[in-house]
């Protein structure tokens, strides 16, 4: 139930987020979520894309430096307290996020949370018992 | 085996007492043809009959770097043009080149002290040797060459540059042993790896490497990466070029330094007195043989000190340990003297770093501020984690603090964006003097 996630890292100076998403629109590759993260000396782009193998290869091959990470893909209906719901449950588990970031889905109902965990395993079997609607990878790449 | 077995390992007492006589000529002759050392002499009130023992030589002048440009281009020599053979300069990065000058018999002692060196990284007239130093002004090309073609070795000048050419050259061609810098064979094998090519199945055996101070974890990285034995040769253009000292493969401990033709002392860079073998200070050469351009107490600017214990090789010849540094390449950051070997190998000792790095030392507000980039390697961002990657900053900023005592700020790049040398690495780039003029 695990979701694949490519993380690029950028020097902070102008154009190497350009050139990165170039590199993907070359190759034909759709972006499904990102998040960008910044430190005061470089920046983790964070994506889900359709192709994580060729993105991940196209990418390499274009001189970036690329991670590859499990996060944990959730649907929660899109009106308040949809997310607090799920943080109850992995406050109860003492589980902890490491960083997170949503989108709606297209068609305005739900919401879905990537999230990366401290222990991926565990969530995914909290979460699911609780009766969360955990995605999987396959789900999410074809959105 | 020892290329001259008589010379090189002289009982002490012979070899003080041939150091005396030739030093006693060479004083004599610089006196009386050098315009330079005549006044430096005079001012100093010493004549060259006052050389009356090895204890002496610390009243002679010293020569300093300025006084071979303020005597450019020929001031220096010691003998008419018509008996010069060939001359070579310095880079001359810092100002001015300096020129240099070689008799027939200089390079004939010269291509000897290179041929012992081969000798001594345990080449014979078998070896095939891939000379990489440049060709040209510069004495690292032509030195190694005629050194190993008086061993009767097999020389492929490749000179520097080209370097697709000289990976498919060292496949092709089988060289058993490379001459260049250090940094430039680290660069070979890391272009060698891109290409796909097995960097450690080629025949290279051994490097004779120099021309730049480096570290023993750089010695490291380079015999793991192509499977060879790395060893640090040591010289400058104004002593002679490439083989002044040379570390042996036995001892692979200091750099045996050619001392019937070279005495070397260490001062103070400040005081400039002499200091006891085992003491780390500016190493200090007077050359005992050379006819064009001899020099008396030359201050090299390297940092270093001389071991006077005997090496399981069977040499006499007093040893320099590697130079950790120039006395001008030294920083001073906050007061801090750092040395960017120090930075270096500190750096060489953390895992997920490549051995590329540059210092940028800059004025905020009136305080330094030393910024140290270097590349990570791939495998540090596998898993993507920005927490990686502000550890391993963490690590380097908390080792640089507990062993050079000065706080930097650190950049991480992407591994293959430094800017690569092939000639003598240049790490430090100092943007208080750019400012300042």
């Amino acid at each position: 139930m695990k979701v694949e996630q490519i993380s690029i890292f950028l020097e902070n100076k102008p154009g190497t987020l350009e050139n990165a998403t170039r590199t993907l629109r070359d190759a034909g590759i759709n972006i499904r979520a990102l998040s960008l993260a910044d430190t005061s000396d470089f920046g983790v782009l964070r994506l889900i894309v359709n192709d994580v193998e060729k993105a991940k290869q196209v990418l390499k091959e274009a001189g970036f430096t690329v991670g590859r990470t499990s996060v944990v893909a959730v649907l929660v209906p899109d009106r308040p307290g949809g997310l607090h719901g799920i943080l109850e449950v992995l406050s109860r588990e003492k589980i902890n996020v490491e960083y997170m970031y949503a989108f709606v889905e297209r068609s305005g109902e739900n919401a879905i949370i990537i999230f990366r965990f401290n222990m991926t395993d565990r969530a995914i079997e909290v979460l699911q018992k609780s009766g969360f609607n955990v995605l999987p990878g396959e789900k999410v790449y074809s959105l | 085996m020892i290329y001259n077995e008589e010379f090189e390992t002289l009982p002490r007492e012979a070899l003080d007492s041939l150091q005396l006589k030739r030093l006693q000529q060479v004083v004599q002759r610089v006196y009386h043809t050098v315009g330079f050392y005549r006044r430096a002499f005079d001012e100093k009130g010493v004549k060259p009959e006052d050389v009356k023992s090895l204890d002496d030589l610390k009243r002679l002048p010293f020569t300093m770097k300025q006084d071979l440009r303020d005597n450019y281009p020929y001031g220096m020599f010691a003998v008419p043009m018509s008996s010069v053979v060939r001359v070579h300069a310095s880079s001359g990065t810092t100002g001015r080149s300096t020129v240099v000058g070689y008799t027939k018999r200089d390079i004939d002692h010269w291509s000897e002290l290179m041929a012992r060196s081969f000798v001594m990284a345990g080449l014979t007239k078998n070896d095939i040797v891939h000379n990489a130093y440049g060709y040209g002004l510069f004495t690292g090309g032509l030195g190694a060459h005629y050194g190993a073609e008086k061993l009767g070795a097999s020389v492929i000048p490749m000179s520097g540059g080209s370097t697709k050419r000289q990976i498919m050259i060292l496949q092709d061609f089988g060289p058993t042993a490379i001459c260049c810098t250090p940094s430039y064979v680290l660069y070979l094998a890391e272009q060698g790896e891109e290409m796909g090519i097995d960097m450690k199945s080629l025949k290279l055996r051994v490097g004779i490497l120099g021309a730049e101070p480096w570290s023993e974890k750089m010695r490291q990285e380079i015999e793991t990466k192509l499977n060879i034995m790395a060893l640090d040769i040591y010289g400058l253009s104004e002593v002679m070029g490439p083989g002044v000292s040379m570390e042996c493969q036995e001892g692979r401990h200091g750099l045996h330094i050619y001392e019937d033709h070279f005495i070397a002392e260490i001062i103070h860079p400040d005081t400039q007195e002499v200091l006891p073998y085992g003491e780390a200070g500016e190493l200090v050469f007077t050359t005992l043989t050379k006819e064009a351009f001899p020099l008396i107490r030359y201050r090299t600017r390297d940092i270093t000190k001389l071991m006077r214990e005997p090496c399981r090789c069977g040499r006499t010849h007093v040893r320099m340990d590697r130079v950790t540094g120039r006395s001008d390449d030294m920083l001073i950051v906050r007061g801090v003297n750092v040395y960017p070997s120090q930075v270096e190998s500190v750096l060489l000792g953390i895992e997920g770093l490549e051995p590329h790095y540059q210092l940028v030392v800059d004025r905020e507000e009136n305080l330094d501020t030393l910024e140290v980039q270097v590349e990570m390697n791939d495998s540090v961002f596998e898993s993507g984690e920005i927490k990686v990657l502000q550890g391993l900053e963490k690590k380097i900023k908390k080792d640089i603090k507990d062993y050079l005592g000065v706080s930097i700020k650190v950049k991480l790049v992407e591994p293959k964006t430094l800017q690569r040398f092939q000639g003598k690495a240049k790490r430090v780039i100092d943007k208080r003097t750019l400012r300042n003029g």
